[in-house]
């Protein structure tokens, strides 16, 4: 039986000017944040049947094995093709090589069912067309392997804008949905990479509500592609998907605004996003979010205690940092010294910009060095921040989080808010021990 | 274009990085794209400074490409000088600032700053890590020691009587350097040998412009300083030495060629009870020793690291070297000419899955590698040790363990006996095959005795990449580069030193029978001797025309290959 429920989208155009009290900064300078290759190391793991060939310089190749900050304990799905001299010499011999990397690849590979070419900082300079490159090969390997390709390259995308730029890549080669389809059932899709285990619990909650044909997006596997039509009603998962959101609307599909699954205020307002979309009842909803949220706000509350009033200083990294800053600030009852974002999309992030506490310094952009300096002068108890900066910032005496680890571990929805909260009280925890 | 799924070695600019990082008032000014600051965390994270390295990334974007990127470095440049204010200033590319073509040597050196200013060109298409840290080590040794001849200024001259060497070559991210400096400082200091500077570990650049007072050099890894050494050698008349010092006798070897070089008397009474510091000569000369006989040995690494392993390996261990290679492309003819000693053929790689399907090939029982090579040795279940860059943050102990000199040798020996099973446990292994601790899923005790994964393996592969052993039915087998490889189907297409399938030697295979008999017989030969002993017998079978292979094929086999 087909329980999808005819519904009425919100039309709800919500505000996208922020709170006028916010206090949004830029500036320009060194940026420590990593490129849109980096995504490759957690996509390679969502899409299973998926190959990731970076076409770039060994520096494309050191990157993702040294961010990936693990060795290859078997063959991986992502590896890169490295330009050399000769392939600088002729664009056209650098089109022939890739055609026979990629068929070395594929040979070799027989489970890749969708190769993804990625675009790196070299081979954006040097023009070399990936799109056209795919073009061609999957005049080869179409059906057996669809070849796909987006840019991760550091001149365009920063850290996480990598994955959205594939999954851009990856509606771009959705089939095109007949225009005369009666149906007008809508159906929702949820967009962006999450952990298996909160996508389970997730499509638990939905089904509580009555939902019972969510879709994520990515698939785990290539063949469960959704189908996007001006039926889909979606909800960003993440808050980089940008162009993801834009190619999804340029195929009917529509987006509800809400807050991202981070803590139980994002999570509770994004799920009733979803309810009233649906024409979910007021006390079904509720009777679906009760139990859980009674469990995360328990979970919350044992690190209440150790966060509340302490301050905490975000260097820019993931475009996470508005959503934890509002977590941290809303529900553990931190001071926000300053929310560094390497960007801000003020229209997926109205929602969570109106939650933030008046007065939040919020700083688009970076100048390293001269945020290290503020981060030194206001000397919060936490700061979260790279890897790069985050061992020479504990030698200073700072207490630091790894920004990383928000985006390898699964944080959202209500019965990940607790280890989302223990994540920032963790290391307070560990200097009093050490310190004791 | 070449497909690649790991590298041993980063882009010649991570070599140029490990050079600034090393040094304490040096500054890197690196014209490079938004992302190429990951490298920081190579230092932070697995190498643990405390500090960032001193590198400034001009990190620009798309939309700088459209505009001035020349200006965007020219800014970095001056905003590093004054921020950081160091004594010399490196400046270059990474590979995307390459190909714009800003030319960031000559807007630095436009700058007319007081600062020194040393252009580093690291063709990041050709070369790798190891080369822009020696080429870079010269560039900054060269043109610092030109400026001073220019300026008329000699370093100044503090008298000592003894001889004076400098030790060259430790670097950030390098291969216990921290621990070999100290091993060797102490061991110069012991001969009489002074050490005038350090470099460019912990130097300053007035360290680097006091490099000419010493009487000759000691290059610790070639890897990062025989391109300066040998400038130096031309310019100041500074002989350096070629021994590494890894091994008691590597380092007996050392301790002559110093002794040399400094014009001081071999005094054989101190050179033994030097020598006295290291209880390795005499571990593997005691009878416990005695099962470490022929151990069949596969060994990979950087050049230097190879060459002195192998050659521990075979004269003190009692190893038998069954194969060797690198990475190190420059050093491949000293890697060639070390692996006709033992008469192997050297692999000369940086895929690592060539090196896997050399490793599955040649069935060793001891690994000597780096960390990748560690994660090939635990999925073939096959003893480790690393020995070599690349690094990893387990390479950085926080306990004093060096490669170089006696106490060096001391760790080699702990390092890669260690994970080797001991004798008698070897033999009752071999006795009391029925003993359900010794199935074959059970790993050995020091390896955890936790079941064996066989998810990434065959069945055919599981049963045919045991280690081989010198105790049971194992052989001596002919040199290895005469044995077919192991079809692979799933191996890339390799480069021409690697060995390809042969399908011929599969079908030969196919044909032959195991009697049930034979077969039983086999299941009785401990795990990790056994593909040793099931491919022999096969080939022992072959060669002899026999098609059923019985049990008397199986020990006819095993006293045809006995040592």
């Amino acid at each position: 039986m087909n329980t999808v429920i005819p519904i009425e989208v919100a039309q709800k155009i919500s505000s996208v000017t922020p709170s006028a009290s916010l206090n949004i900064r830029q500036e320009r300078g060194q940026r420590e944040v990593f490129c849109g290759l980096t995504g490759i190391i957690w996509l390679h793991r969502k899409i299973q049947d998926a190959f990731f060939l970076v076409v770039g310089s060994r520096t494309c190749a050191h990157l993702v094995q040294s961010a990936a900050g693990v060795m290859i304990f078997a063959e991986p799905r992502f590896g890169t093709a490295i330009i050399d001299d000769r392939d600088l010499a002729g664009l056209a011999d650098a089109n022939e090589e890739l055609d026979r990397v990629v068929n070395q690849l594929l040979k070799r590979r027989k489970d890749i069912k969708t190769l993804f070419l990625v675009g790196s900082c070299p081979s954006e300079v040097i023009k070399l067309d990936l799109s056209r490159a795919a073009q061609r090969l999957n005049a080869q390997f179409n059906p057996a392997v669809k070849v796909l390709n987006y840019s991760g390259s550091g001149i365009e995308t920063t850290f996480t804008q990598g994955e959205d730029a594939c999954l851009a890549s990856l509606v771009e080669s959705l089939p095109l949905q007949p225009q005369d389809s009666t149906t007008d059932l809508k159906k929702l899709l949820i967009v962006g990479t999450l952990a298996d285990v909160v996508e389970d619990q997730m499509q638990r909650i939905f089904k509580d509500m009555g939902l019972n044909q969510v879709e994520f997006f990515p698939p785990r596997n290539s063949k469960n592609l959704p189908v996007i039509d001006h039926n889909t009603v979606f909800l960003l998962a993440q808050p980089f998907l940008a162009d993801t959101a834009k190619r999804l609307e340029d195929r009917g599909a529509q987006r509800l605004p809400a807050p991202f699954p981070l803590g139980v205020q994002g999570t509770r307002a994004w799920f009733t996003a979803a309810g009233e979309a649906f024409g979910v009842s007021e006390s079904v909803r509720e009777q679906a979010l009760r139990a859980p949220q009674q469990r995360a706000q328990i979970a919350i509350g044992k690190h209440r205690s150790l966060l509340e009033g302490k301050t905490i200083f975000f260097f820019p990294d993931s475009q996470l940092e508005i959503p934890l800053a509002r977590f941290l600030s809303n529900e553990l009852g931190m001071n926000l010294s300053e929310v560094g974002v390497p960007y801000i999309h003020r229209q997926h992030l109205a929602q969570e910009l109106e939650l933030l506490p008046p007065n939040t310094l919020i700083m688009e952009g970076q100048h390293v060095e001269q945020q290290i300096d503020r981060c030194q002068s206001m000397n919060p108890d936490l700061v979260v921040c790279g890897l790069g900066l985050a061992n020479p910032l504990e030698a200073k005496g700072l207490t630091t989080k790894w920004s990383i680890e928000l985006v390898f571990t699964p944080i959202q929805g209500f019965d990940q808010a607790g280890d989302l909260a223990e994540l920032f009280s963790r290391p307070l925890v560990r200097k009093q021990k050490i310190a004791a | 274009m070449q497909l690649t799924l790991w590298t041993y070695e980063g882009p010649p600019h991570i070599g140029a990085m490990r050079l600034a990082t090393s040094m304490k008032d040096v500054h890197y000014v690196l014209h490079a794209p938004q992302g190429d600051t990951y490298a920081d965390l190579l230092f932070t994270m697995i190498e643990r400074l405390p500090r960032r390295p001193p590198v400034t990334y001009t990190t620009f974007q798309a939309r700088d490409l459209g505009g001035d990127t020349a200006q965007l470095f020219i800014d970095a440049v001056n905003e590093a000088n004054e921020r950081f204010k160091p004594n010399a200033l490196l400046v270059g590319a990474s590979c995307t600032a390459e190909l714009i073509q800003d030319d960031p040597g000559g807007l630095a050196l436009g700058l007319k700053l007081e600062t020194p200013v040393i252009p580093l060109e690291l063709p990041a298409y050709q070369k790798k890590e190891n080369w822009g840290c020696a080429e870079s080590f010269y560039h900054l040794v060269r043109n610092l020691l030109k400026r001073q001849q220019a300026n008329g200024i000699a370093p100044k001259e503090h008298k000592t009587a003894g001889p004076r060497c400098n030790l060259l070559g430790p670097t950030a991210l390098g291969f216990r350097h921290r621990d070999d400096v100290i091993e060797i400082s102490r061991l110069l200091g012991d001969l009489g040998v002074e050490v005038n500077v350090i470099a460019p570990l912990n130097a300053t650049v007035s360290d680097i412009e006091r490099l000419p007072l010493a009487d000759f050099n000691v290059v610790l890894y070639p890897e990062t300083a025989h391109t300066a050494a040998t400038w130096l050698e031309r310019e100041y008349k500074q002989p350096f030495t070629k021994t590494i010092p890894i091994g008691h006798r590597g380092t007996l070897e050392f301790i002559r060629e110093v002794l040399t070089l400094a014009d001081l008397p071999v005094n054989e009474n101190l050179i033994s009870s030097l020598a006295e510091r290291s209880h390795a000569a005499w571990y593997a000369a005691s009878v416990d020793s005695t099962y470490l006989t022929n151990k069949r040995v596969f060994i990979f690494g950087d050049a230097s690291h190879v060459i002195a392993a192998a050659r521990v390996a075979s004269q003190e261990m009692g190893f038998q070297v069954v194969g060797l290679g690198t990475y190190s492309r420059e050093f491949a003819r000293d890697v060639r000419a070390a692996a006709e000693l033992y008469q192997v053929q050297a692999l000369i790689t940086d895929d690592y899955l060539e090196v896997e399907e050399r490793i599955e090939e040649l069935h060793p029982e001891l690994i000597l590698g780096t960390q990748m090579e560690r994660h090939i040795a635990k999925r073939h279940g096959i003893p480790c040790t690393v020995i070599s860059a690349p690094m990893h943050v387990q390479d950085f102990p926080a306990r004093y363990a060096p490669q170089m000199g006696f106490e060096g040798a001391n760790v080699l020996f702990d390092t890669w006996v260690h994970p080797l099973m001991m004798g008698l446990e070897e033999h009752l292994l071999g006795m009391f095959r029925e003993d359900f601790e010794f199935n074959d899923n059970q790993a050995p005790s020091h390896l955890g005795g936790a079941k064996k994964t066989q998810s990434v393996h065959t069945p055919e592969e599981s049963e045919l990449e045991e280690v081989s052993s010198t105790q049971v039915l194992s052989t001596l087998s002919p040199p290895p580069q005469a044995n077919p490889a192991k079809g692979n189907d799933q191996s890339v297409e390799q480069s021409s030193s690697s060995i390809s399938l042969s399908g011929e030697q599969k079908m030969q295979d196919l044909v032959q029978i195991w009697s049930q008999d034979a077969q039983n017989e086999l299941k009785k030969i401990p795990f990790f001797v056994r593909g040793k002993a099931k491919r022999n017998t096969e080939k022992f079978a072959k060669e002899t025309g026999v098609i059923h292979i019985t049990v008397e094929t199986l020990y006819d086999a095993k006293a045809h290959f006995s040592r």
